[in-house]
């Protein structure tokens, strides 16, 4: 008997869903969604499913379909918490989910990153996650101040001066990630030993400066936090363009890809593959879900139709887009699957509506075909995805 | 609400925990002493806190690991979390007590800590408190992008412009514009919210700021400078005021101090509260709580600790000393490279080592005698109720407006208190017996942020 191959289901949750007219439909107050029970009763929804994790979005800046934030629409959804906090908020209304929270490397300190998702791994006892973000936006530089990121529009950059950008960016952020990874192991798991006789709370020889030097910043550590209980919680990276394949590969756990249909999912994970033989990946692999926008239910249609309608465009979005019932999204979750996806992020249109047809339309229709977990039965979230607790680089041989 | 008449001249007492998780005067040594980072030590003691109707909860803060000689420092309790990520899945566990953070001014930037403190105050339905600390320490700036900058009177403005930017991110976004109206398609009703500016001499950004405002709008400010600068700079911005002057005489003259100021910059001496850090120790009788204070110094101040906090101050090696001998002469050492990371009172360390040592020559200390007597604050002693009436009796005198407390082990060093010597400030009708207000700023009696 084949033994069934492990599916993975994440939900991106995000405001009151992913399309940009779902909240004015839901029955939720607009304050609610400033305040814990609206984001704890959601996690309690995807932990009931048996969800992997929910991951959260963030930017240093308000959301904007401008990349300069200069808009003046009252009708679209805007605020958004930091998304290490809300996750540190709902660690003690769930028990198993994991979060999986974006933390951006462009404008950040990676100390403060590192030691913040670390904490995030400790408070939760090992369910924290990390998606790398990096930033091009010119409003969110301008927020920070520290460097200029230079506008897009309207006057226009030279193509080779994005192209370059752009690769720097993303060498920083494989840095930021190396640097964040070295301070989680920059104390040994048992630096601590409260030995009576000698006074000494630590030994300080399990205790490691990580002497990074890159081109935008040094960090000499040690951490001021002992090592997560996952040794290094998972890394994640939204992968769309080949710098984020290559970052990926070199240092992150999971890829988050956007297909337009199982061929190209099939194609996706190829060209993944084949950018982890590149640059010399060690197993394991990287594991690749596919980002998912859906519009669940009987009623998906009609409902997504008359967003489109308030909202005054049909729903763009770098992911494909899914409308159908729940059977017909089973049906096609496991089509990609089939093509090499380890499993989905999915991007529920609104919670309201569709996240619910998730949980209680989809995950019993996977479960009921025996390709998706009934319980949860590992304790962090690197054991859901497979992934063993990493050895300590600094750990004596 | 208590039945116990309160008698005129009674002033309510502030209190709150500290969570120093990182200091020599935590007895890690003690059984009760716990697991440092695990989400349940934490949860006991915040727990513990709120049924104590205590008003906070603060967090310390630290952006490296201490050295000393060129080494990590490893005889104190050490290891932490990353405070506001903690203090948010603590504010899921508590319902109304005040989350404060410890944070540097020196090594963030306004947008992003304004989020992260307007998300705890969201998250918390208005709770959130941020200790504002200056990091006078070049050798954290090895972990950081900026490096080490800074010198002492710019970090004040980059601290005092960095407040100003915070608030304007916090003021930028009125809740009231949050409208939510979907059938007219209006999420907000002003399409410049959050729009904001900031050009000085620390800070040029502008641009819209993410969240509307909170419960609260700005957090509870707290600050713990003792310098001119330092008082002068809570006068013009903070509720809290930290302080270092546990001993009630010098707790009077700090208290002037300070409500002079306030008085002098038109501020409601009242609507800046004075909280000294200290330690308390609950014995049977008075004599037998000194007799543990003695027993407890001793297990806070090992002799290895007695030694290296000395060359700390001494600026050399001593570990050919013995820490139950005398104090060895002070020299100049201003040449030999100073460890950091640990000066208590903020002067140099030569002028520190000089005062110590004539205390030690005047007194007759050890090394380990000394340390205790400079370090150590066992400020309050007795029994409950001989506490309750010093705690009481240095509020009326105004030595104090309250006290932040440290247990002498974590995460149990506050369990005795709030069990014996809370029901004794309540039944004085010194303490609440309930929390009465909506907010962290409502408990603490001030008033709202005012208008923008």
């Amino acid at each position: 008997m084949a033994i069934p191959v492990p599916l993975h289901l994440a939900i991106a949750l995000d405001g009151a869903g992913w399309h940009p007219a779902a909240w004015r439909t839901a029955a939720v107050p607009a304050h609610a969604y400033f305040g814990l029970r609206y984001w704890a009763d959601l996690a309690a929804e995807a932990e009931a499913a048996r969800i992997d994790y929910v991951s959260f979005e963030d930017e240093l800046a308000v959301q904007s379909p401008l990349p300069t934030g200069r808009d003046d629409r009252v009708d679209l959804f805007r605020g958004r918490f930091d998304a290490v906090q809300l996750a540190a908020g709902l660690t003690a209304r769930t028990r198993h989910l994991g979060f999986v929270p974006v933390a951006t490397t462009t404008h950040t300190e990676p100390f403060h990153a590192s030691t913040a998702i670390a904490t995030l791994d400790h408070v939760s006892t090992g369910r924290a996650g990390w998606q790398v973000r990096v930033s091009r936006n010119p409003s969110e530089a301008r927020n920070v101040g520290r460097r200029t990121i230079p506008e897009i529009e309207p006057s226009g950059v030279a193509s080779a001066t994005k192209t370059r950008l752009r690769a720097e960016l993303y060498r920083e952020a494989e840095d930021f990630v190396e640097v964040s990874r070295r301070l989680w192991d920059s104390w040994e798991d048992d630096a601590v030993i409260r030995d009576l006789p000698t006074g000494r709370y630590l030994d300080r020889d399990r205790l490691h400066h990580v002497d990074f030097t890159g081109a935008t910043f040094s960090v000499k550590g040690p951490s001021v936090v002992p090592r997560p209980p996952q040794g290094q919680p998972p890394v994640a990276v939204l992968a769309h363009e080949h710098n984020a394949f290559v970052l990926a590969a070199r240092c992150a756990d999971i890829a988050y890809v956007t297909p337009t249909d199982e061929h190209d999912a099939a194609r996706l994970v190829e060209a993944i593959r084949a950018v982890e033989a590149e640059v010399g990946r060690r197993e394991p692999g990287l594991k690749i879900l596919a980002d998912l926008v859906v519009f669940v239910g009987a009623d998906a249609a009609d409902r997504k139709a008359r967003w489109d309608e308030l909202a005054g465009a049909p729903m763009t979005s770098d992911a494909a887009v899914f409308v159908g019932s729940p059977v017909e999204l089973a049906e096609t979750v496991l089509r990609w699957q089939a093509g090499g996806i380890d499993g989905f992020r999915l991007r529920p249109g609104s919670h309201a509506d569709d996240l619910i047809a998730v949980t209680r339309g989809l995950v019993p229709e996977l479960q009921a075909r025996g390709a998706f977990r009934t319980d949860y039965r590992s304790a962090t979230l690197r054991a859901r995805f497979g992934l063993t607790r990493p050895e300590n680089r600094y750990a004596a041989a | 609400m208590s039945t116990v008449q309160k008698k005129p001249g009674d002033r309510q007492v502030i209190l709150a925990a500290g969570f120093p998780h990182g200091s020599p005067w935590i007895i890690w040594s003690d059984p009760a002493s716990g697991p440092q980072v695990d989400i349940a030590s934490f949860q006991h003691a915040v727990r513990t806190a709120e049924d104590g109707k205590l008003d906070f909860f603060m967090l310390a803060e630290a952006l490296r690991q201490r050295e000393h000689k060129g080494k990590l420092f490893d005889l104190d309790i050490t290891g932490r979390t990353h405070g506001l990520t903690l203090l948010n899945a603590l504010a899921a566990v508590t319902e109304h007590i005040g989350l404060v953070a410890t944070v540097s001014s020196t090594y963030n930037e306004p947008y992003e800590l304004a989020k992260q403190l307007s998300t705890l105050d969201h998250l918390s339905d208005g709770r959130a408190g941020w200790n504002i600390v200056t990091t006078s320490d070049p050798a954290s700036g090895v972990n950081f992008r900026r490096g080490g900058f800074l010198p002492h009177a710019e970090r004040y403005r980059r601290a005092g412009e960095f407040l100003a930017t915070a608030r304007k991110l916090w003021d930028s976004w009125p809740i009231e514009t949050v409208v939510g109206d979907g059938p007219a398609g209006r999420f907000v009703d002003d399409p410049e919210v959050g729009g904001y500016r900031q050009v000085g001499a620390q800070f040029d950004i502008a641009g819209r700021f993410c969240l509307p405002a909170s419960p609260q709008r700005h957090p509870v400010l707290v600050q713990a400078g003792d310098s001119a600068d330092g008082r002068q700079f809570a006068v013009d911005n903070v509720d809290i005021i930290f302080s270092m002057h546990a001993e009630p005489n010098a707790g009077r003259a700090f208290y002037a101090d300070v409500k002079a100021r306030a008085r002098a910059a038109g501020r409601d001496p009242d609507s800046i509260k004075i909280m000294p850090g200290t330690q308390f120790v609950i014995g049977d009788s008075r004599p037998d709580a000194e007799e543990r204070s003695r027993e407890l110094a001793y297990r806070q101040i090992t002799p290895q600790n007695a030694i290296a906090r000395l060359e700390q101050v001494w600026g050399r090696d001593l570990s050919d000393h013995d820490a139950d001998g005398p104090v060895p002469p002070v020299r100049d050492n201003r040449d030999v490279p100073h460890s950091g990371g640990y000066a208590p009172g903020g002067r140099p360390p030569s002028a520190q080592a000089l005062a110590w040592y004539e205390r030690a020559q005047a007194e007759k200390l050890t090394i380990r005698e000394l340390i205790i007597a400079v370090t150590l604050r066992h400020t309050f002693l007795g029994t409950p109720g001989q506490i309750a009436d010093q705690i009481t009796d240095a509020v009326r005198t105004e030595a104090a407006d309250g006290y932040v407390l440290a247990g002498l082990t974590q995460p149990t060093g506050l369990d005795e208190f709030v069990k014996s010597v809370v029901p004794e400030l309540q039944d004085r009708g010194v303490f609440r017996t309930e929390y009465t207000g909506a907010t962290f700023r409502e408990n603490l009696g001030l008033p709202p942020v005012a208008g923008r």
